[in-house]
């Protein structure tokens, strides 16, 4: 307790619809030091951004938390009100969504929505806020941020308004950036700019960062820990290192395959994963991956595998691993 | 900006002109005239009143003649109210009819929006259904209905409001609910489903992740995006409802406009007609004007051209 930034122990979350309880996070917890860069990969309904957003207190409708506990920055987040959560949003923990095209407001001003967050959470009037979103824009590589300001958003690129998202996150200087997919509805080229954009600003500013994407090059490129999600689960947990060279999970290791490599030769195919993602009303009661696993054992059907660990950094839930150790006589 | 409105001015003047022309044709395509009454009157009277009016020419010229009077401002006198011109009688009656219809757009305006904001923040919750089953009737109970139950109710048997005439705020209060009723429920209808809409934009996540109370979320991000569905219909209906509504004057007896364009199409009193028929295009097509600045300034995104 305090010495991390975030810690999330055990988190449940479910989302209760008409047609029952879809069990998105099942028993998520992860840790990050101040300054640190999380990435968080993981297949579309995963749970990547619910994990993200309940850390926010913005979990939508109509879903609860249901057990586990989340720390920030010395707040204990299961026990905030709402107007408690208020202070902290855009203060000290910020987002950048996915789609810049529609994240912003499109009857307001750029210089309106930056204002907004400055005066509401640092108590500047007009003219100082006004003055501080000149300096932000500055920071995020906007030109003429005079002329920018008293833009609205249809009049600048999709680029241009992911910067103008960043702005507004790091407004506050919040301790934690939360980037939901940031670069997902941008070209390549943007990408990679917007990218580097942030790696900069989080040295000059030393803020956490927490990435969530499907996207592993990403990863690999910019954050020192490494969760894969599958089914609201963390099935492995690593430095980008011990993830990269020595993947345990048998879902990790299929991510791994599925990416195009320069090095690899000319007739060499990608593999990918066979099957869907299961069905989180009816979650299996073993692993997750178990039917599409191929070298699923009866045992992950029947139970959900325990953790193991192989360094202070890297774990696994997979029962392979668990096999090599009994055979290793490790356990 | 200005170039805008004169574009469109232009625009109106044609329009209101085509509406003239139509309705002249049609009007004088529809059998009878303004001299066939029960009464026999015979034929050499009516033949010197038609002459007086100038009914006995050929169409095409008393059509040039109407538009070119109407446009130096005279629209006629009126065939069966002697001694009164069409403008005098638009003149005294529109009055009437745009202070019952004005206080109806308003109330229209104070229930339908913030109710269906309501209705939309409690989606599924009891509070939605009351409110869409309320705009359900508003919309499907015909007003004479509504004037009808008002009038037994609290006309007869409560005895609050007066039953006819409009001399005091009272009078108002009647035949206001049944004017509005429509609207107001129409209104509710398209501020809830805009507001669904725009209550699950990725802008208003956006707010809140920034740390902005409901409130201000509501009033500032959502009610300006959501509010402007309502602004297209509010442009037409304000016309509708300022030159009065027929149905809604005859049963409360009010002098109003409404009740003068139905009488003059079963008088065959074609200036009247006329007159007033070209009146309720002109409010029309200037409201039309009007709603599109109004879309301009609440959406920055949509150019006038």
């Amino acid at each position: 307790m305090g010495e991390y930034l975030v810690d999330i122990k055990n988190e449940r979350l479910s989302f209760f619809t008409p047609a029952g309880e879809v069990k998105a996070l099942n028993d998520v917890s992860m840790r990050l030091e101040e300054g640190e860069v999380l990435g968080i990969v993981g297949e579309s309904g995963s749970g990547k951004s619910v994990t993200a957003y309940s850390l926010m207190g913005l979990t939508a409708h109509p879903g609860k938390l249901i057990g586990g506990s989340l720390d920030f920055n010395g707040h204990h987040i299961n026990d905030m009100t709402e107007k408690d959560m208020r202070k902290i949003r855009g203060n000290e923990v910020s987002i950048i969504f996915q789609d810049p095209m529609t994240s912003l407001n499109p009857v307001y001003t750029i210089g309106n929505q930056i204002r907004e967050v400055i005066m509401l959470h640092t108590g500047k009037n007009k003219k100082e806020a006004n003055e501080r979103a000149k300096e932000l824009l500055t920071l995020v590589g906007i030109n003429e941020p005079d002329k920018r300001l008293k833009q609205y958003p249809h009049e600048l690129s999709g680029g241009m308004r992911q910067r103008v998202m960043i702005a507004i996150a790091l407004a506050c200087e919040p301790k934690l950036l939360i980037a939901d997919e940031p670069t997902t509805a941008l070209d390549v080229t943007i990408q990679a700019q917007i990218l580097e954009l942030m790696m900069e600003l989080k040295d000059k500013l030393g803020m956490a960062i927490i990435m969530i994407t499907h996207d592993l090059g990403i990863v690999a490129s910019m954050c020192e820990k490494i969760a894969v999600m599958y089914a609201g689960k963390i099935v492995e947990y690593g430095t980008t290192d011990e993830i990269f060279y020595n993947p345990k999970h048998e879902y990790t290791k299929g991510l791994l395959r599925s990416i195009p490599r320069l090095d690899a030769n000319e007739h060499e195919r990608l593999v990918p994963i066979e099957g869907t993602p299961i069905d989180l009303l009816n979650p299996p009661k073993g692993c997750p991956f178990a039917p599409r696993c191929a070298n699923c054992m009866k045992i992950c059907l029947r139970e959900m595998p325990p953790v193991t660990e192989f360094s202070d950094t890297h774990y696994t839930h997979c029962f392979m691993n668990q096999k090599a150790m009994l055979e290793g006589g490790n356990a | 900006m200005i170039k805008y409105i004169i574009k469109r001015l232009v625009l109106a003047f044609v329009t209101i002109f085509t509406v003239a022309t139509l309705t002249f044709f049609l009007m004088n395509m529809v059998p009878g005239g303004p001299f066939l009454s029960e009464k026999a009157i015979s034929p050499k009277a009516q033949a010197a009143l038609e002459a007086k009016y100038g009914l006995d020419k050929p169409l095409f010229q008393q059509y040039l003649t109407y538009i070119s009077d109407a446009m130096h401002g005279d629209f006629g006198d009126s065939l069966k109210q002697r001694g009164r011109t069409v403008s005098s009688i638009i003149a005294t009656k529109f009055p009437v009819s745009a202070r019952v219809g004005g206080v109806s757009i308003i109330v229209a305006l104070c229930f339908g929006i913030p109710l269906g904001c309501i209705a939309a923040l409690n989606r599924g919750k009891p509070v939605d259904n009351i409110i869409s089953v309320l705009s359900t009737c508003g919309i499907a109970v015909p007003s004479f209905v509504i004037c009808t139950v008002l009038m037994y109710f609290l006309g007869v048997h409560l005895g609050w409001f007066p039953t006819f005439g409009l001399t005091s705020w009272k009078h108002y209060v009647m035949p206001v609910i049944a004017l509005s009723f429509y609207p107001t429920a129409y209104i509710m209808r398209l501020m809830r489903s805009s507001m669904l809409d725009v209550l699950g934009q990725d802008y208003m996540r956006t707010a809140r992740a920034k740390g902005l109370s409901q409130f201000v979320s509501l009033f500032k991000h959502a009610l300006r995006n959501a509010i402007l569905p309502v602004i297209t219909y509010v442009g037409p209906m304000t016309a509708y409802t300022l030159t009065g509504s027929f149905i809604v004057e005859k049963i409360f007896t009010i002098p109003g406009l409404g009740g003068e364009f139905i009488g003059s199409i079963t008088n065959r009193d074609y200036t009247v007609i006329m007159g007033t028929t070209i009146f309720l295009a002109t409010i029309m097509v200037f409201m039309n004007v009007i709603v599109d600045i109004v879309y301009k300034l609440v959406d920055p995104r949509i150019k006038l051209k």
